[in-house]
């Protein structure tokens, strides 16, 4: 069920540079299904800014009822919610959309994870649920320079993780599909996530692989309402469009015509 | 007594608070969140008479205390309307107001055919304003003949009561309201968006793929009364209005501007909750007032 609540702030850090992590406690992380999911935030209760902000649900954990959300302060919206004290509350609607089903993948198989940028952060919390299983990760981050990689340590507790920069400050140089044509690797699916033009190429470079793509889109209501977000797909006869907010952001590869 | 009751032309409203069209879909999500009957009415998503995909993304961009969007009346058409939206609407008690669009006046008359006989549509609303098509729609609601030419040919088809939803992008937006009162529509609905552009501060180019959209929210508050006001002063057929309605003080503001009830747009993206919280707050703002009816604060701002 999708909850609109005033969710506590436990803690918000800087990880890398501009790249804020925030963690929050409400009942909200009940109804938290798959990973991949999102949460649209209402950064402040004035009319500037006005919309709501989609950002990935990075980790959760129903115990505590707490989910961490990893975001970069990126404009006016994202940049007054990296400036939000602990003990503060902030209203939150999800969880929204259709994430990541780690069962896709077979204990004792290989999956690829490929993130780019602040597309990595729902990448966590599937790697965690797919090493839950006994699927082995290899993980590929893709980041702009050494000053924005975040969350390194936490992706190599759970396997193996490639850091490549766009610079070569961190790790390899290039971006992610180059370090991957340099360095194969051999995996039964992918999961990926990050800006469109890096999506395409993944697509592109593994057309016989079952793989999953988490996508972006500018949003309205988030929930499927006001046909903001929508993709045109590969096989408009049987189904023209996906909306990425309700039918997404996770698609298997082939749907979304990019 | 119903404090919040209103009558209009095919609508017994129990409020008039209700979602404003391409802001609430086919109420399919919503329903998912709070019950659809507590609304007054429900105004669905522009239908054609074909399904449209509508325009490239990105088709929104923030703006100032509001947002532009350039859908493009994306809809799954006539047909997938009558045999699916509108029936799962049925559950609910409430009246859906159709919104009808189409690039010609002969795909308007037959949308509005049609879909006027579905047993839970109340009432048209006549689409001659949307700025993001283009043929069709705004052309139809800038000039008075052709917006008078295509309420008659509506109204003569249809069923239920007709209201024509008319567009700010105009010098004097009472002349197409006299246009369309003289034609036969039995209230007006309005505004839709203002047409405008924001750009990219790095590149300098227009942020929507359409280059321009509707300016909605509460931005466009200040004109929305304005014109509001002017028109209800023009016309003698009531007015649903809209345009950056958000809380309970708006809905006073609107309908002491002149119209009869009150429509919510762009809201339901920041607090899908919005229409509910405003219907539950209404009574209380009533005593505040020290009004007994919601009716009695119609047209208020008229008084010399
Ligand atoms: C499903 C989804 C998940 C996301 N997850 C994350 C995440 O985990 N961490 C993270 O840092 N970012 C994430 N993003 C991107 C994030 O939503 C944008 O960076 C953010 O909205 C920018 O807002 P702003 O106020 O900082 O920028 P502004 O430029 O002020 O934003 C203006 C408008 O454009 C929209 N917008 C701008 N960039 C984007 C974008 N890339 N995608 C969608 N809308 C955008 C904003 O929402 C706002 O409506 C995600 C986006 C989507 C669609
Ligand atoms: C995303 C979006 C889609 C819209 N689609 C339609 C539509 O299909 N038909 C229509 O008559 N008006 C449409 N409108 C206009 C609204 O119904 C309303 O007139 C306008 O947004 C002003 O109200 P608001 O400020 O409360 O949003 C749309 C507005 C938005 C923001
Ligand atoms: S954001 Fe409104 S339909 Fe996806």
């Amino acid at each position: 069920m999708i909850l609109q609540e005033q969710m506590t702030i436990q803690s918000i850090r800087e990880v890398a540079d501009r790249i804020y992590e925030m963690v929050l406690e409400g009942n909200l992380v009940n109804e938290i299904s798959a990973p991949g999911q999102f949460v649209h935030i209402r950064v402040n209760d004035t009319y500037e800014p006005l919309l709501r902000r989609p950002i990935s649900i990075a980790s959760f954990d129903r115990d505590s009822g707490r989910m961490t959300l990893l975001f970069r302060a990126e404009g006016r919206g994202t940049g007054l919610l990296a400036q939000k004290a602990p003990g503060s509350a902030v209203n939150v609607l999800g969880p929204l959309g259709n994430g990541f089903s780690p069962d896709q993948s077979e204990p004792g198989s290989t999956a690829l994870l490929i993130g780019g940028g602040i597309g990595v952060p729902p990448l966590y919390q599937l790697s965690k649920e797919l090493t839950a299983r006994g699927v082995h990760c290899i993980h590929v981050l893709g980041f702009q320079s050494a000053s924005a990689v975040f969350y390194e340590k936490e992706f190599a507790a759970l396997g193996e993780t490639r850091i490549v920069t766009a610079d070569g400050t961190a790790g390899e140089q290039g971006f992610v599909t180059d370090s991957l044509r340099r360095n194969p690797v051999d995996f039964s699916a992918y999961y990926t996530c990050g800006p469109t033009p890096m999506l395409q190429a993944i697509q592109a470079a593994y057309p016989d692989k079952q793989g999953f793509l988490s996508f972006e889109q500018r949003m309205g209501c988030g929930i499927g309402a006001c046909f903001a977000c929508v993709c045109k797909t590969q096989d408009s006869d049987t189904r023209p469009y996906v909306k990425v907010c309700s039918d997404g952001p996770v698609f298997p590869a082939g749907v979304v015509a990019i | 007594m119903n404090r919040l009751a209103v009558e209009l032309p095919g609508l017994s409203l129990k409020n008039p608070i209700m979602p404003a069209s391409g802001c609430f879909g086919f109420g399919k999500e919503y329903g998912n969140l709070y019950d659809l009957s507590e609304l007054g009415a429900i105004m669905i998503k522009a239908t054609t008479l074909k399904s449209r995909f509508g325009n490239p993304t990105p088709r929104v961009a923030e703006t100032a205390a509001g947002m532009l969007n350039a859908i493009g009346l994306q809809n799954p058409g006539l047909d997938k309307v009558l045999a699916e939206e509108l029936p799962r609407l049925e559950q609910y008690d409430v009246p859906i107001i159709a919104n009808v669009a189409g690039s010609e006046v002969e795909d308007y008359v037959q949308v509005a055919e049609h879909i006027s006989k579905a047993r839970n549509v109340h009432a048209l609303e006549l689409n001659i304003s949307c700025p993001n098509v283009k043929c069709g729609g705004i052309a139809f609601g800038t000039d008075p003949v052709l917006a008078g030419e295509l309420t008659a040919a509506v109204k003569a088809v249809s069923s239920v009561p007709v209201y024509v939803k008319l567009s700010p992008n105009v010098a004097d937006i009472t002349v197409i309201a006299k246009a369309v009162e003289a034609a036969g529509a039995d209230g007006i609905t309005m505004i839709n968006t203002l047409v405008g552009m924001r750009l990219d501060r790095k590149t300098g180019r227009p942020v929507i793929a359409n280059k321009t959209g509707g300016l909605s929210g509460p931005a466009v508050k200040p004109v929305a009364i304005r014109m509001i006001y002017e028109v209800s002063r023009a016309v003698d057929i009531p007015i649903i209005g809209m345009g950056g309605v958000s809380d309970t003080g708006d809905v006073i503001d609107f309908l002491s501007a002149g119209a009869s009830a009150v429509a919510v747009g762009t809201a339901n993206f920041v607090n899908p909750f919005v229409c509910p919280e405003i219907i539950r707050e209404l009574p209380a703002v009533l005593d505040e007032l020290g009004v007994d009816h919601i009716t009695e604060l119609i047209g208020r701002s008229h008084a010399l």
